[in-house]
């Protein structure tokens, strides 16, 4: 009686239980390859081409002729980015100014981290609402409010010549100054949320028992909560000085035709000059800088996801 | 001494709060003056709404960004759910070091890279196989798609690894399949990652400027680009009001998503409360 054959819900259940787990990991993977991975091995490609006027406007780098394939990888493009400063200080400066403002965005994250984290229930929950809310709210548009602010004839300017304290505007927009203080404002809760998650974890009674027994605060802390907070500072500061490296945004609207960073070359080679190659060596140049920091990432991410291990 | 150390900490967290939330208010407050001068307060008015629901290209940008943002949110929970399943339920396998890569790369990853080497992938793909045959809403959709499953699945990632696995466990101890159990017990129990993990990817698509310009193509001129290209040339009163708009739709939209979260996860903790007779 049992021996019937399958109906064909049981023969799908039994292929879903052999094949379900396969199923279920390739989908997300093969679009992560295929759209994630895949394009960085193009531009790597593009890299080594040369710029033409054609469509699409590089050269070709395997070419089939008679005698089989011809290969024309061009060094030129990496050349060009040594030989030229413009490139290295710009690449440089990325680095300097995603530093600077991930130790200022920490040095403010940290503190307002701390005091979320030993606030009480509700009030600890309204005031990460109120971290979390600006993060949601349009990037651009939290860009652009500066602008009016940090303007010659902006808001800043009014109100210090208004109270006669200067008589000429201030040059705020279009420095490095205007360009930190729009990193340091965009990035802030992507420095204080790792934070307060390590903070808000760590056992109180340590410090007690350190202040209990005679330990100064400020070197309770640095001895107790710095240490073991690190974690959170350290995935903090990589959520903001890796996207730091490359914002565009940022330095087109705050900061002043001097202010170089390479997101911003990238995007005039593509966009201005339309030298794809230029701008395809320019992308790998940056990633070969970022890949430590994010592959140090990663590793941080990994641990945090599985406390197992 | 703890006295200094709290109102050290207060003081921060007034002057950091204030640092988040005064160039906002400056925006929402300047959207109502009735002048062009943004330092100039030259009495209360609405014109500039008006002004700015008579601009058709940014009525049209507008709708654009909306339709990415709502097929970019959808098809990113397809992916990025499965995602985040397998992330935190089916330990190790060949190439998870490589799958766990790529969902933590595209956060962190800068805008112009992931825009550049998305772009050039759909040059490449029209030239081998035809399709995507030029650029357009599909690529954007395509692109933001990718970036936002990442996101997705962090958040789906970290709701199922908060939580109890014992239930599942007992379904499946008791004979029930694998689809089945994802559908009856995992499914609903991570309903609040889920829309939280949408909602966060619409914004995210309705805000992307940089990838959106790469891989955009004439006609699909989204919010963001349109925004981008007047606010280059300065201040103007009509993005403020567009601004305070926004500003106040996301804010609605977070605060009911908030109150739907918390209520479902009263309703589940009263109905595991019945059901097991078991407070809390």
């Amino acid at each position: 009686m049992s021996d019937i054959k399958p109906t064909l819900k049981q023969r799908f259940d039994r292929w879903m239980i052999r094949h379900g787990r396969v199923l279920v990991i390739g989908l997300p993977y093969l679009w992560l390859f295929l759209f994630f991975l895949v394009p960085f091995l193009i531009v790597l490609k593009i890299s080594f081409a040369t710029a033409q006027y054609a469509q699409p406007p590089y050269s070709a780098l395997f070419q089939w002729v008679d005698e089989g394939v011809n290969i024309a990888i061009n060094f030129g493009n990496y050349l060009f980015l040594l030989s030229d400063s413009l490139y290295i200080s710009a690449y440089l400066n990325s680095i300097r100014i995603a530093a600077i403002s991930t130790v200022i965005t920490l040095l403010i994250g940290y503190p307002m981290a701390y005091g979320i984290a030993r606030a009480k229930g509700s009030t600890r929950n309204l005031l990460l609402m109120l971290v979390i809310l600006p993060f949601w709210t349009s990037f651009l548009i939290r860009v652009y409010a500066w602008i009016g602010i940090l303007d010659r004839e902006g808001l800043i300017n009014a109100a210090l010549m208004g109270l006669h304290i200067i008589s000429e505007p201030l040059i705020i927009r279009q420095t490095e100054v205007a360009v930190y203080i729009g990193i340091v404002y965009t990035y802030l809760p992507f420095m204080i949320l790792p934070l307060y998650s390590t903070l808000e974890k760590m056992d109180g009674s340590l410090l007690e028992a350190a202040l209990d027994l005679g330990c100064k605060p400020w070197k309770a802390f640095a001895t107790i909560t710095l240490p073991l907070s690190l974690p959170g500072i350290l995935a903090g500061s990589l959520l903001v000085f890796i996207p730091a490296v490359g914002e565009f945004v940022i330095p087109e609207l705050l900061g002043g035709p001097n202010t170089l960073m390479i997101g911003r070359t990238l995007w005039n080679e593509f966009f201005s000059n339309r030298d794809w190659p230029i701008a395809s060596s320019v992308a790998i140049a940056m990633l070969i800088f970022l890949v430590v920091p994010i592959m140090y990432f990663q590793h941080i991410q990994g641990k945090t996801e599985d406390p197992g291990k | 001494m703890n006295g200094k150390r709290s109102i050290f900490l207060m003081s921060a967290l007034c002057f950091g709060f204030a640092f988040l939330y005064v160039p906002i208010m400056l925006v929402i407050i300047y959207s109502f003056n009735e002048g062009k001068l943004v330092t100039v307060w030259a009495g209360f008015s609405t014109k500039w709404y008006v002004e700015l629901f008579r601009d058709d290209a940014m009525i049209d940008a507008a709708w654009n960004s909306l339709r990415i943002g709502l097929m970019s949110a959808t098809l990113a929970l397809a992916i990025g759910t499965p995602a985040g399943l397998v992330m935190s339920r089916f330990g190790r396998f060949r190439g998870r070091t490589m799958f766990s890569g790529m969902i933590a790369a595209p956060l962190v990853m800068p805008d112009v890279i992931t825009g550049l080497s998305l772009l050039l992938l759909f040059v490449t793909m029209e030239q081998l196989v035809g399709w995507p045959a030029g650029r357009g809403m599909t690529t954007i959709v395509i692109a933001h798609t990718t970036f936002c499953a990442a996101y997705v699945a962090v958040v789906v990632q970290s709701r199922l690894s908060g939580m109890d696995t014992s239930i599942e466990e007992a379904a499946m101890d008791l004979g029930a399949k694998p689809t089945k159990i994802f559908f009856l017990i995992t499914l609903p129990m991570i309903l609040p990652a889920l829309m939280a993990g949408w909602l966060l990817s619409f914004t995210l698509s309705l805000d992307d400027l940089v990838i959106s310009s790469f891989v955009a193509g004439p006609g699909s001129t989204t919010l963001p680009m349109k925004v981008f290209s007047s606010v280059r040339l300065g201040v103007s009163p009509e993005i403020n009001a567009l601004a305070t708009l926004i500003i106040i739709a996301i804010s609605v939209l977070i605060i009911i998503a908030s109150i739907l979260v918390m209520r479902s996860e009263r309703q589940r903790a009263r109905q595991v409360q019945e059901d097991t007779g078991i407070p809390g």
